[in-house]
């Protein structure tokens, strides 16, 4: 029997990952990547504790944070599709148009 | 020899964690796209992998079909769209690469300490059985099926229609501006 503890540590190191990846890179790419690795870890957690308390409902939310994750995949990419359009590149650093 | 087979499951736990992590790690570093991609595969199947151990039979086949089916071709269709050879000649960290991974070395210990604090503070009893439903016992899929169309019908339908709404988003952002039309 695998104690929940074991899920958390984990989990919380696959966060961890990622937000490091969402804080250090500076490819749109691979930011998005990034973001998949956290909601991973959200997932990990929900799974973890329905195996915990023995309720089903913990593996049903992963569901909807799997479709979520998809919608988001695809319309960062789409994103991305359109960047690399209009300037040839996927670099953060090159979207500044905002900047204050 | 003895101690692997009392603790099978710890080991390929072990196992899995390693597979994920690693996964995450190389998401992480790699410089090139096509390598974090692979990577991250890796740690997708890791993840499944650990789901299974959890008795989450369902959701493992769900994020190997979802996840290194769908989202991860996606992923790999759109780094072969855009051009590899210029993107790995870019900038692909950060300057203070430093600061920014002692931020997240602190952020782990924060969150992992006070994980196992509470848990040291008011153990968890033993895991009670999954898989019930109406007090039978039936598959996981079947207990997921009944969990989430008639407890959560309500936000599944909500998520089919951002899901809908996301599919047309894409398509609008992924189709080449017409003459004369801003981008």
């Amino acid at each position: 029997m695998i104690p929940v503890s074991w899920y958390l540590v984990v989990s919380v190191l696959l966060l961890a990952c990622g937000l490091v990846g969402l804080a250090v890179r500076r490819n749109f790419i691979t930011v998005l990547m990034s973001v998949e690795l956290i909601l991973n870890a959200a997932n990990l957690n929900f799974v973890a504790f329905a195996r915990q308390l023995g309720d089903v409902a913990g593996q049903v939310f992963p569901v909807f944070v799997i479709t979520i994750a998809a919608a988001e995949a695809a319309i960062g990419l789409g994103i991305i599709v359109q960047l690399t359009r209009l300037k040839s590149t996927v670099a953060l650093d090159a979207v500044q148009e905002m900047r204050g | 020899m003895q101690f692997l087979v009392t603790h099978f499951a710890q080991a390929v736990f072990m196992l899995l964690a390693l597979f994920c992590l690693g996964g995450a790690v190389g998401v992480v570093l790699f410089r090139q796209p096509v390598h974090a991609a692979l990577s991250l595969l890796a740690s997708f199947l890791g993840v499944a992998g650990l789901f299974v151990l959890a008795q989450g039979e369902f959701l493992a086949a769900v994020q190997v079909l979802v996840y290194a089916g769908g989202v991860m071709v996606l992923f790999l269709f759109v780094i072969m769209f855009v051009n590899v050879r210029t993107v790995g000649k870019e900038v692909q960290y950060l300057r203070p690469l430093v600061p920014a991974a002692v931020v997240g070395a602190l952020l782990f210990s924060a969150l992992a300490l006070t994980a196992l604090w509470a848990l040291s503070r008011r153990p968890l009893q033993d895991p009670s059985p999954l898989a019930m439903v109406e007090g039978a016992m039936v598959g996981n899929t079947e207990a997921v099926g009944w969990v989430l169309y008639r407890d959560y019908l309500l936000p599944f339908e909500v998520v089919s229609v951002l899901l809908l709404v996301a599919m047309v988003g894409a398509i609008v952002l992924g189709r080449k501006p017409k003459e004369g039309e801003r981008p």
